[in-house]
């Protein structure tokens, strides 16, 4: 699984990455991003929710940072 | 003095953020100053200047009541709308004796979160709101039949996204009283009537800021959770603030629907054009709202990057993104609605806001956007 390294990034640059990062995975593939910012939170499901993609859910990185899952739909 | 704005013209032009406050109104004004000179001795003395003051914030208190559509000895003035919260909402909770629950929507001002969290409480309870962030008055009735509940809190509108909430259709058990904030809807829209407590702060209508206003209900169990008298007013002296407000109230709810009449179609042709930039989201119910108001998240921008572009086209507006507040934290708001928290914006129109001024408005928001968007995917 890609997984893209936000961590230290403010909202919304993890939103962008994972924008970003999209392109590279397969239709049907998972991506995460890892992100402390709180937006995050809100805004990985919300953004999966505009462009169309599958909100998987949140787990949580071996540093104990947020890690939110996203499937590839189109 | 000439507060008016020249014809054709407008008071404070690009000024769109009357939802967090209000420029003060020409009846404020005139009634301010003339207060100031009448109105200075303490309402609570015995001499005559008292009597000047107490006489002037007596008619203060009527003129509120009468918007209300409430009685006068109903209306009590404080030093905001966030001290009208903490004292309304914690004191029908400390009139409720054992009961210490606590039952409100997820999308409260934080007046209300942070009274809540200021009486902790394993009854209180938090009820969801749907994507266009109204509550369900059934879930929330539900909620309120819990056996340690004290009090229920509903805001009339959302002060963030503008959705009116269905006060006036609340079913709840006879021993629970209701809170409601009414701060965002004063002057805009018809004061709910269902309530046993209700809540506003003057800034917000064109008053002075520093007046907030209390009504409980004469049948409503109330005392004062702060150390005191158990008087609704509490020490408040700022009689010259209260007849301000009280005028401003008065005038603002005078103009009502001429204003909402022409506000609705100047925010609907901000709604199309915040909905013509892709990847942006129109948040808050599109027909259950106030007349004034709109707020918008754009994917992939800063919402304190589009607060300071929008600044430099000559354009004040709010924003609930994290990265424009001190906490870091989203809006609480946003968050429970299921909306995008970054790249937003609230704009929040003036009386007197023109066609002009929105079109302006449209074609700086695309230009900000453009400019901020220029490295994203």
């Amino acid at each position: 699984m890609i997984e893209v390294d936000s961590r230290d990034q403010p909202c919304p640059q993890p939103i962008i990455e994972l924008a970003r990062a999209i392109a590279d995975v397969a239709v049907g593939d998972l991506l995460a991003v890892v992100a402390r910012d709180p937006a995050a939170r809100h805004d990985v499901p919300a953004w999966c929710r505009m462009r169309g993609q599958e909100y998987v859910g949140e787990e949580v990185a071996d540093d104990g940072v947020p890690r939110y899952v996203v499937r590839r739909l189109s | 003095m000439t507060n008016a704005p020249a014809p054709g013209g407008v008071a404070h032009p690009g000024y769109l953020d009357t939802a967090s406050a209000e420029p003060l109104h020409p009846a404020a004004r005139e009634a301010l100053t003339a207060a100031l000179e009448r109105g200075f001795a303490d309402p609570r003395r015995l001499h005559q200047r008292a009597r000047d003051a107490r006489l002037l914030l007596d008619n203060a208190r009527a003129v509120v009541a009468e918007c209300l559509g409430c009685r006068p000895d109903e209306v009590g003035f404080t030093g905001s709308g966030t001290e009208a919260v903490h004292r309304g909402l914690l004191g029908l909770v400390a009139a409720h004796g054992r009961r210490s629950g606590i039952v409100h929507s997820a999308v409260e001002h934080s007046a209300v979160l942070h009274a809540t969290q200021w009486r902790p409480s394993p009854a209180h309870v938090t009820v969801g709101v749907d994507r266009h962030g109204r509550v369900d008055t059934s879930t929330l009735a539900d909620a309120a039949t819990g056996p340690d509940v004290a009090a229920v809190a509903l805001q009339s509108a959302n002060q963030e996204v503008g959705t009116l909430q269905p006060v006036d259709d609340l079913d709840l058990p006879d021993e629970v009283p209701l809170l409601v904030d009414a701060a965002a809807s004063l002057g805009r829209v018809a004061p709910p009537q269902r309530w046993s407590a209700l809540t506003g702060s003057a800034r917000k209508w064109g008053g002075p800021a520093g007046v907030g206003i209390l009504a409980v209900r004469r049948r409503t169990r109330w005392t004062n959770p702060f150390p005191g008298d158990d008087d609704l007013d509490g020490d408040f002296g700022n009689v010259p603030g209260a007849l301000a407000a009280a005028a401003a109230l008065q005038a603002v709810t005078a103009e009502r629907d001429e204003v909402a009449a022409r506000q609705w179609p100047l925010v609907d042709h901000i709604r199309a054009a915040a909905a013509a930039i892709p990847d942006t989201e129109v948040v808050g119910d599109p027909e259950r709202r106030l007349p004034h108001l709109v707020t918008f998240s754009v994917l992939y921008v800063p919402g304190d990057e589009l607060v300071a572009a929008l600044d430099r086209r000559g354009f004040c507006v709010a924003s609930g993104s994290a990265c424009t507040a001190s906490t870091l934290e989203p809006s609480h708001v946003l968050a429970a609605m299921g909306a995008l928290t970054h790249g937003n914006v609230r704009v929040s129109l003036a009386r007197d806001t023109t066609e002009d001024e929105v079109v302006r408005f449209c074609t700086a928001l695309a230009d900000s956007v453009a400019e901020l968007r220029r490295d994203t995917p």
